[in-house]
């Protein structure tokens, strides 16, 4: 079991590297959901066993990660007809090289790290720190307001993951209420990224610079 | 489940009726019906709510019990401005509005009674939530721009406050505790805590809490948001949400106490307090916009009450006292700073001059609000203040009072020129005054609701003006007398936070 | 024995690479829905080519006929260090796969010398550009050759490849599927396929290696094709060898299965130029980091 999380955790940092690295947004979108799926089978296999209650969370979690956002996402960006992100203040192959470095920084500042001893061989903590850079990266170095929402959703994803390592404090009820948070909020954020599209006719957060000293 | 639902669920009945509501003249009317609702309810449960036991998720702590009587009266004063200032806003349906409002109302509560780390975390991103369609009430350029930069920030910020609830959970899976997440049972095993992940937990909560109380280096985006909201928003978010996320830090740096680490918390709770502080402070300084201006006072408030933690003790007394006194305050300064708004139609001091003789009753509330803002006596925040001061010089921290001192004043220097420009002089007139000023503050710009260029007297209705007042009243009275009761509820608020029986 | 299989292995390798390019060609004829030329067209090609004669321009000298006589002398010398049906190559000694790495590097840098020599300016340019996408394939190379060497403990291609890969993908299946992955991408860069560059193109703009020999002629230009189906067939067989494992049987089993492996890659090789389109030229550096990043990936995994 440790080996199949090891493996899917393996691809969600391959994910963060196509994020980093592609200009297309509909790829990033794609990655983030393609990786809210990988974390919703995760949780599955390592909580699924106990109960319908987990099950139903997990399935809800593949549905809205990995179906329900990305659905939102992708249709602020169809509404925009937009395709490509512009050329970002880091330029796609600096930042690719900064996601590389940040992961790993992670998984060698995790071994530095005191563990509990069921986590100490599996990839949750380095994957965990390094979606967070990654998420940190993509939401501050890009120029579309879109890319940034995934930026934060991969922010999200990373401390999710570092989240599976407590499975057990994290009753249910506090997880439907991330999700749902996480879903509300970027409903929320599309909303707004629409408005900011119609209003400055474009959604370069270039543009939101009116408001200053 | 929990009698203290009820307080939570009362706002949820009234923000449903609101939704369903068709009449866009009725549906203001609710918010001071909640709020008379919800007064006597909460004062019911304060007298009749113990201790929570540990294990609840649910709970009203001595903190918590403070902050929800306070609450009550702040949004009751704000609902009450509600109605005639929507009556003015007819061209903009206020269905959302009102709903939001009473929904954000309601996670303010809630959170005010959780006692689970991750409930926290629930209620307090709802909160921000909740609080984006009511930024965006104006609908134009500047309301998006302050609306995506609130959320974008407060999201991140809030992100690590959740990877910050982790790291406290894991701190006990790590130290071979049972990981629960609910405050109760982590107090009670807290000095068995791994102290690594304690440490980065607390440094992560303060940072993702510290950014919903809008704290240095995490403040920026105060000061677009409470430029570009309502008056009505800005006062409970400055009054209410700010506060309730220092319950936050709070409720935090008790379990770092429990846990024997209450020093590490407080090196780092006097640092950003005094950043703020200064950050508040400078920003002041030829500030034009004069809610931008409330903005960063506010920053420097979140400044002193974290402060005031840090310096514990008398301190911790002085910093609860100051989010009443600064929430008061604050509720004053946005409402009467709404007022001139809308008689002038601009948010610039170029623009804006001579308001005691155009809308003379909300510019002497809003002359007095500055005076308590900035420590005035006799007004409360004069009280906490140098409540807070004392606890310094009797601690043998002569460098952190003086520093406390001249940011003081700094910010008085500040403020004071901004609010004496808007409130003296001569009202402008458009032929004389063509041609200056800046143009992103042009006179009515993106708000087709208010009139450009002449100012207009009069139109100061009493509705408008009497929740100012009872917050000013309020203020005074806590600078003057502190009730028994009130005292009792601060000092058992302080001994809970600070781990004494 | 030996002798018996390093003679056949040279006669694999000078005889059977055109074939490799064969299969290319019509996996993507068919995909276009097309019949396509004859499975042994480049055999027909070689052989009209050696009946021609040498047009040599006055401004040339002995470098651009070095050109294609060292692009085979190094493809066919790089061969040998490769096993390819037998077990350990007939060359193989610990660090050959430094030396195997540069004697391309050494027919590259003929090529080019040859291109330059012509003093026209479509060569240079195709060897301006085949010179800086090869240097950023290197660094992708030997990560993924680390990644190898870091779970063999051999410094030898023969050792690398071992003789039971299917040991080397049980112990660690991510970090040896992404050097996999670096080798190919690594593999269309250097024989110039698609993304990095259109065999079929006669745009000279758009050209890399195909305008580095316009101006041969006649058996250097043959010469030329040769070397290069002899180098795609060396670099394929040392990715069939680590992605394949070999039956443990006698040695005809053995090279037919190689064989069959190498043309089935080569059938690989016409779906992914089938079905990518070739990418700008700024787009190829980032590809190519991309394809180093994924092995410097893996040896993070594995030292984990």
């Amino acid at each position: 079991m440790p080996e199949l999380l090891n493996l899917l955790l393996v691809i969600v940092l391959l994910f963060n590297f196509l994020m980093l690295g592609t200009s297309r947004l509909r790829a990033v979108i794609d990655a983030a959901a393609a990786q809210g799926i990988l974390l919703g089978v995760a949780y599955l296999a390592m909580h699924g066993a106990s109960g319908f209650r987990a099950l139903a969370l997990g399935v809800a979690m593949i549905g809205i990660k990995g179906v329900l956002i990305p659905r939102i996402l992708r249709d602020a960006l169809r509404s925009q007809g937009i395709r490509r992100e512009v050329e970002p203040f880091v330029s796609f192959t600096t930042s690719l090289l900064l996601g590389a470095l940040a992961t790993g920084l992670s998984v060698v500042f995790a071994r530095t790290l005191p563990l509990a001893a069921e986590d100490a061989n599996v990839l949750l903590i380095p994957a965990s720190l390094a979606t967070q850079l990654t998420g940190f990266i993509v939401l501050t170095t890009r120029r579309k307001a879109l890319t940034q929402v995934v930026g934060y959703l991969t922010l999200e994803n990373g401390i999710f993951i570092f989240g599976l390592t407590l499975i057990e404090a994290m009753p249910f009820l506090v997880e439907a209420g991330v999700l749902l948070d996480v879903l509300v909020g970027v409903f929320v954020m599309g909303i707004v990224v629409d408005h900011i599209s119609r209003e400055f006719s474009s959604i370069d957060s270039d543009e939101l610079t009116e408001l200053r000293e | 489940m929990n009698a203290l639902l009820v307080a939570v669920a009362a706002p949820l009945a009234f923000a449903l009726v609101a939704f369903a509501t068709p009449s866009e003249r009725v549906r203001p009317w609710l918010l001071p019906a909640a709020a008379l609702c919800q007064l006597p309810l909460v004062g019911f449960l304060l007298a009749s709510a113990g201790t929570p036991a540990a294990g609840d998720w649910i709970g009203l702590d001595p903190l918590g019990a403070l902050l929800l009587g306070y609450l009550s009266v702040l949004f009751a004063c704000c609902a009450f401005y509600a109605p005639p200032y929507l009556r003015l806003r007819r061209e903009r349906p206020n269905r959302v509005f009102c709903t939001m409002l009473l929904v954000f109302f309601a996670m303010m509560n809630f959170f005010l009674v959780s006692q689970h780390v991750g409930l926290m975390w629930v209620t307090i991103e709802a909160m921000a939530l909740c609080a984006g369609p009511l930024l965006y009430f104006n609908r134009n350029r500047r309301s998006i721009e302050a609306t995506w930069k609130y959320l974008l920030i407060g999201s991140v910020g809030i992100a690590l406050a959740l990877l910050g609830s982790f790291f406290l959970g894991y701190s006990a899976l790590h130290a071979g505790l049972e990981s629960s997440l609910v405050l109760g049972d982590v107090t009670l095993h807290a000095a068995g805590l791994s102290k690594p992940w304690l440490h980065a937990a607390f440094v992560l909560l303060l940072i993702g809490y510290g950014t919903k109380m809008g704290l240095a280096p995490m403040h920026t985006w105060k000061p677009d948001a409470y430029g570009e909201a309502p008056g009505l928003v800005g006062a409970l978010l400055a009054g209410g949400a700010t506060s309730c996320a220092f319950v936050g830090v709070l409720r935090f740096y008790s379990v770092c106490v429990a846990a024997g680490d209450g020093a590490f918390a407080r090196e780092l709770m006097l640092g950003f307090g005094l950043l703020s502080m200064a950050v508040g402070g400078v920003f002041m300084v030829r500030q034009r916009d004069y809610k931008r201006m409330l903005a960063y006072s506010s920053v420097e408030h979140m400044g002193i009450l974290v402060l005031g933690a840090a310096i514990g003790g008398a301190g911790l007394f002085g910093a609860l006292l100051h989010v009443l006194g600064n929430g008061f305050a604050k509720g004053v300064l946005f409402l009467s700073a709404a007022n001139i708004h809308r008689a002038f139609g601009s948010k610039s001091t170029d623009d804006v001059r001579g308001a005691l003789r155009v809308v003379p009753a909300s510019a002497t509330l809003f002359l007095l609000g500055f005076l308590a803002a900035t420590g005035a006596p006799p007004f409360g925040p004069f009280l906490s203040e140098f409540t807070i001061l004392r606890a310094a010089v009797a601690d043998d921290r002569f460098g952190v009072a003086g520093a406390f001192l001249a940011l003081l004043l700094l910010v008085f220097i500040g403020m004071g020129a901004t609010v004496l420009a808007v409130v003296q002089g001569d009202p402008p007139d458009p032929e004389r005054d063509a041609g200056r000023g800046r143009p992103d503050l042009e006179p009515g710009r993106g708000r087709p609701d208010l009139a450009p260029g002449r100012a207009r007297p009069g139109g100061e209705r009493l509705q408008k003006l009497a929740p100012i007042a009872v917050l000013l009243v309020l203020v005074l009275l806590l600078g003057v007398w502190v009730p028994e009761p009130l005292a009792t509820a601060l000092w058992s608020a302080a001994r809970f936070v600070e781990g004494s029986p | 024995m030996r002798l018996l299989e390093a003679a056949l292995h040279l006669a694999v390798v000078l005889l059977a690479s055109p074939l490799l390019l064969g299969v290319i060609q019509r996996t993507k004829a068919r995909m276009a829905g097309r019949r396509g030329a004859p499975l042994l067209q480049p055999y027909y090609d070689l052989a009209k080519l050696l009946r021609k004669d040498v047009v040599l321009s006055r401004t040339t000298t002995w470098v651009f006929v070095a050109g294609p006589a060292a692009s085979v002398a190094t493809a066919v010398v790089a061969s040998l260090l490769v096993p390819f049906g037998e077990r350990v190559a007939p060359l193989a000694f610990a660090g050959d796969l430094i030396l195997f790495a540069y004697l391309f590097g050494l027919g590259r840098f003929f090529t080019i010398a040859a291109a330059l020599d012509t003093g026209s300016s479509f060569e240079g340019m195709g060897g301006a550009r085949e010179a800086t996408f090869s240097a950023l394939a290197e660094p992708a190379l030997f990560l993924a050759l680390l990644v190898l060497v870091s779970l063999r403990r051999s410094l030898s291609l023969s050792g690398l490849v071992g003789d039971d890969t299917h040991v080397l993908w049980a112990a660690a299946v991510a970090p040896v599927a992404l050097a996999c992955l670096s080798l190919f991408v690594v593999l269309l860069a250097e024989n110039s396929r698609i993304p990095f560059d259109d065999p079929a193109t006669h745009l000279e703009l758009t050209m890399i290696h195909e305008v580095m020999v316009l101006d041969h002629s006649g058996p250097l230009l043959g010469a030329a094709l040769w070397g290069a189906a002899q180098k795609l067939f060396v670099q394929s067989a040392l990715l069939v060898r680590i992605l394949v494992p070999l039956p443990d049987g006698p040695a005809p089993l053995r090279w037919a299965c190689f064989l069959a492996a190498v043309l089935a890659l080569g059938v690989g090789i016409g779906l992914v130029e089938s079905t990518m389109a070739r990418l700008r030229l700024r787009q190829i550096p980032m590809l190519l980091i991309t394809a180093s990043l994924l092995s410097a990936f893996g040896i993070v995994l594995l030292v984990r």
